[in-house]
């Protein structure tokens, strides 16, 4: 049952020698429940925050494509300085969130709330392709999920599913009606099927959920007209969208009602359908306790999930409260994210260093290391998300790369302020520590080299 | 799922870790079978969308010049001549002696079947899938060189497939466990650490087996000037890491790194070069990475020594580019492009092609190279060619949907 330690390593952002581990699941589910503190401490800018970055980066990019096509060179080569100057100036802004994504679960009194927002992220997975938007996802996180992850499913998905940078990356943007005013006009565009199949397969119901090909077909019919609008807000096209009635999982959608507002009923009705709380119930059980979870502990979560509504909280709350989830031995991988952030929270870590806030360095201690350890930074490499099994992570490149990590960065970003690896051992592990990692140590050469030991031992690299 | 990890086959996919994997026999990789063939594969991904007609230069086509205009090359009837009709850049000259001798050739006017939305994110995905159509749906796939592997029913050796580099490589990824490894890896552990570190990972065969793969692995590559003791030593070792992906030389030590691996187990590896999108000045811009593609192959060549007799390369891109110059001096995303072909065991001094033509209704929506031909064909070609695989694997397994019966012979 419910151990403390368990809390902060499988359920939070791991154990700290200065924040207090829960003392129980009523006192995880408050903590929950109150303010988000972290990120009002931590600010990440939301994505509409950009909305006047994007218009000045369209403006100028349509300047230099007018002046590319008059054969204006001089005009060309001036306008493609600034249309750079614009999309460093939002790369520049997105690169730093890193910075407080880290510290926040670096420092977070509620390490689960991290967690949770960091599952969600990955459940709906986007980003934008070019190279500056690529930088923008943590702020689609703290925008769409975020602000959801305490609520209602159903709030949830609407929120990220038809969020512009999900509209852009699943190419709803492409999607238009065969028989809008648009695409009357022009017949060589039609019905783009991404995002209704995801949100059908991965967001909601699930790749066993009972839907068909029709369904997929017909959802996509109804998500007609939802596109972006340049500065990268969202929009309605009402030429863009399919008229008419959509039969989908053997309802009436739409009709004489808008795509717009039938849309929001769909995904609704799918998120009060059984197959997405058993989809969600699993997947929760997968992430947090084993990649093959208690049929039980499932069930049990997948109940809460039909009983309440989809209502999250009580969702967690029959996760937490399963003997299932707390009695499997320590099985999955921390995902290098996870990894870098306990890390740090071990070492007693409060703040992200001055001296190291820059792009070059940031590129040295944290993104170039996530790709190493094979997960850049939040960019999943589909719209699945990343692997959960534990053979995809601990592989010979991965650990190499995860040791790299523990045995450098460390020491920087304590700003040479490392434990004694003795002590530290205990403060990383508590119980879990094994006789034989104490003695490795122990016996360090040095407190970089023991610290290193500890940081890449089976017991902290599982969780 | 496509992640550039590696998928090591010492572990069974089972829930049950622990203790009944300690007991397997699988977890020594030695007690594997042999390699299943003699015969090499290396296929490099030109990232970016290699320019087909500026690499290997039609200038027999009379209207070549009036497209290409600032980017004709010197000599294209001399020394840079192919066979009449082709020339090649002049930023590959040093690999003339392997056109001379019989160890390099071209295929022209070839695509995948990726048509019209020209982005290099689909055109990778597709390319690397190997499957015949883009279903608006991004979702990661096999590649088809590890549908190449499923389909075999042979003992596969651990490091029979390698996916060399950092970079994702979608068309290794799939069921079939193949190796991961980037070579500028550094394990910057002293001899001691190291020792401390079996201790710690003893008793979990999954990071014991991993660590061992790694040490053996990191070992061949290691720095040997390290001091352990300095911390600005051991973070050295993590910024040349993190900087070398982007640095220019490493294109060569990937082809070390792979020349090593073929020597020894592997038979099929994959890596990529990138720098090809040559939208602005393309005579500056295409001259990188063609120079990184030269050295690669010789290195290969100089590396595997007589290993390379028996060595298939196969280097191809996502598109081609578009026929004429843009107003920036470059090319922008076409249709129609190029391959490359070298090695031993290959079909060389040819240009391979059912040549379209260049006259304005010979292109591809008056812009774009004409494709005649599917790149799989070749690549199907070719895997039949050195690994004896039938041809309705091929079309029903590997290249869903080709149809190869008008296929090339570019094996010898």
């Amino acid at each position: 049952m419910f151990n403390s330690e368990t809390a902060a390593i499988r359920f939070g952002t791991g154990l700290s020698p200065v924040l207090e581990p829960p003392v129980d699941v009523a006192q995880m589910m408050a903590t929950l429940l109150d303010k988000d503190q972290s990120a009002l401490r931590f600010p990440v800018k939301k994505y509409g925050d950009f909305s006047q970055e994007f218009r000045d980066l369209t403006k100028v990019s349509r300047a230099y494509n007018k002046a590319r096509k008059n054969g204006d060179i001089a005009q060309e080569r001036a306008l493609r300085k600034q249309r750079a100057a614009a999309r460093r100036k939002i790369a520049r802004q997105g690169s730093q969130d890193i910075e407080n994504e880290l510290v926040r679960g670096v420092t977070a009194q509620d390490g689960f709330r991290e967690r949770l927002v960091w599952f969600w992220a990955d459940h709906f997975t986007a980003h934008l392709k070019t190279g500056y938007g690529r930088t923008l996802t943590s702020s689609y996180i703290e925008e769409a999920i975020r602000p959801h992850v305490t609520g209602d499913f159903s709030d949830l998905l609407k929120s990220a599913a038809l969020h512009p940078v999900m509209l852009r990356y699943l190419d709803q943007v492409r999607s238009i009606g065969p028989n809008s005013v648009l695409g009357q006009k022009n017949a060589k565009r039609g019905l783009n099927e991404n995002l209704a199949r995801e949100i059908l397969e991965l967001h909601t119901l699930g790749v066993d959920g009972s839907y068909a090909q029709a369904d997929v077909r017909e959802f996509a019919r109804l998500l007609t007209g939802h596109n972006v609008k340049p500065n990268g807000l969202p929009t309605f096209v009402k030429r863009q969208a399919e008229p008419g009635d959509k039969r989908i999982l053997d309802r009436r959608y739409a009709g004489s009602d808008s795509n717009q507002r039938a849309t929001q009923t769909f995904l609704d009705d799918l998120s009060a359908n059984p197959d997405t709380a058993r989809h969600i119930a699993y997947k929760l059980a997968v992430h947090f306790v084993s990649d093959h979870p208690d049929p039980h502990l499932v069930a049990h979560i997948a109940q809460a999930f039909e009983r309440s509504g989809g209502a999250l909280m009580s969702v967690y709350g029959a996760l937490l409260e399963h003997p299932a989830a707390w009695d499997a031995v320590d099985e999955k991988a921390k995902q290098p994210f996870e990894l870098i952030v306990s890390s740090l929270r071990a070492l007693g870590v409060t703040a992200y260093p001055q001296s190291e806030k820059n792009p070059r360095r940031r590129n040295i201690l944290l993104y170039g290391p996530l790709i190493l350890m094979g997960q850049p930074f939040r960019l999943p490499p589909g719209p699945d998300g990343w692997p959960e099994a534990i053979e995809d992570w601990i592989t010979p490149q991965g650990l190499a790369a995860r040791i790299q990590w523990v045995m450098t960065v460390p020491e920087v970003l304590v700003q040479g302020q490392l434990p004694d690896p003795r002590e530290f051992v205990q403060t990383a592990l508590g119980t879990r520590a094994s006789e034989r990692l104490r003695f490795a140590a122990s016996a360090a050469e040095s407190r970089r080299e023991g610290v290193g030991l500890i940081l890449s031992s089976p017991e902290f690299q599982r969780r | 799922m496509t992640t550039a990890l590696s998928r090591r086959g010492f572990l069974l996919r089972s829930g049950a870790l622990g203790c009944s994997l300690a007991a397997s026999p699988l977890i020594t990789p030695m007690t594997f079978a042999a390699a299943p063939w003699e015969n090499r594969l290396v296929v490099i991904l030109l990232r970016g969308g290699m320019d087909g007609l500026d690499v290997v230069q039609p200038y027999g086509a009379p209207e070549f010049d009036t497209y290409r205009g600032g980017l004709i090359e010197s000599n294209r009837a001399g020394e840079r001549d192919l066979d009449g009709y082709f020339a090649l850049h002049r930023k590959l000259d040093k690999l003339r002696p392997l056109w001379d001798s019989g160890e390099l050739s071209f295929a022209h006017a070839v695509s995948t079947p990726y048509r019209d939305k020209r982005s290099h994110f689909d055109g990778q995905d597709l390319l690397e899938a190997g499957t015949g159509e883009v279903s608006g749906y991004s979702r990661s796939a096999d590649g088809w060189l590890n549908r190449l592997m499923q389909s075999q029913d042979v003992p596969f050796d651990l490091r029979t497939a390698f996916a060399v580099g950092r970079e994702e490589l979608s068309i290794l990824s799939g069921p079939a466990e193949v190796s991961n490894w980037a070579p500028n890896t550094v394990l910057p552990i002293s001899p001691t650490t190291e020792r401390l570190m079996e201790v710690v990972y003893h008793d979990d065969p999954l990071f014991r087996e991993s660590i061992k793969e790694a040490i053996e692995l990191a070992g061949e590559i290691s720095p040997t000037d390290l001091n352990f003791d300095e911390s600005d030593d051991m973070m050295r070792t993590m910024v040349q890491s993190v900087n070398k992906g982007q640095k220019s030389k490493s294109h060569v030590q990937l082809a070390k790194f792979t020349a090593q691996q073929l020597k020894a187990e592997t038979r099929i590896a994959a890596f990529s070069i990138g720098g090809w999108d040559s939208h602005n000045k393309q005579t500056n811009t295409i001259g990188k990475p063609l120079e990184n593609l030269g050295d690669v192959l010789l290195t290969l060549k100089r590396d595997l020594g007589p290993v390379w007799d028996k060595t298939a390369i196969i280097a191809m891109t996502e598109f081609g580019r578009t026929v004429r110059i843009n107003g920036s001096g470059g090319t922008d995303h076409g249709t129609g492009g190029a391959m490359i072909f070298a090695g031993g065991a290959i079909r060389g001094g040819k240009v391979f092609t059912q040549w379209p033509g260049l006259a304005q209704d010979q292109l591809y929506q008056e812009r774009d190279l004409m494709p005649t031909e599917d790149v799989r064909t070749y690549a199907g070609a070719t895997i039949q060619g050195l690994f004896g695989i039938d041809q309705r694997t091929i079309e029903s397994v590997i290249f869903p949907g080709l149809d190869m019966s008008a296929r090339p012979k570019v094996t010898l």
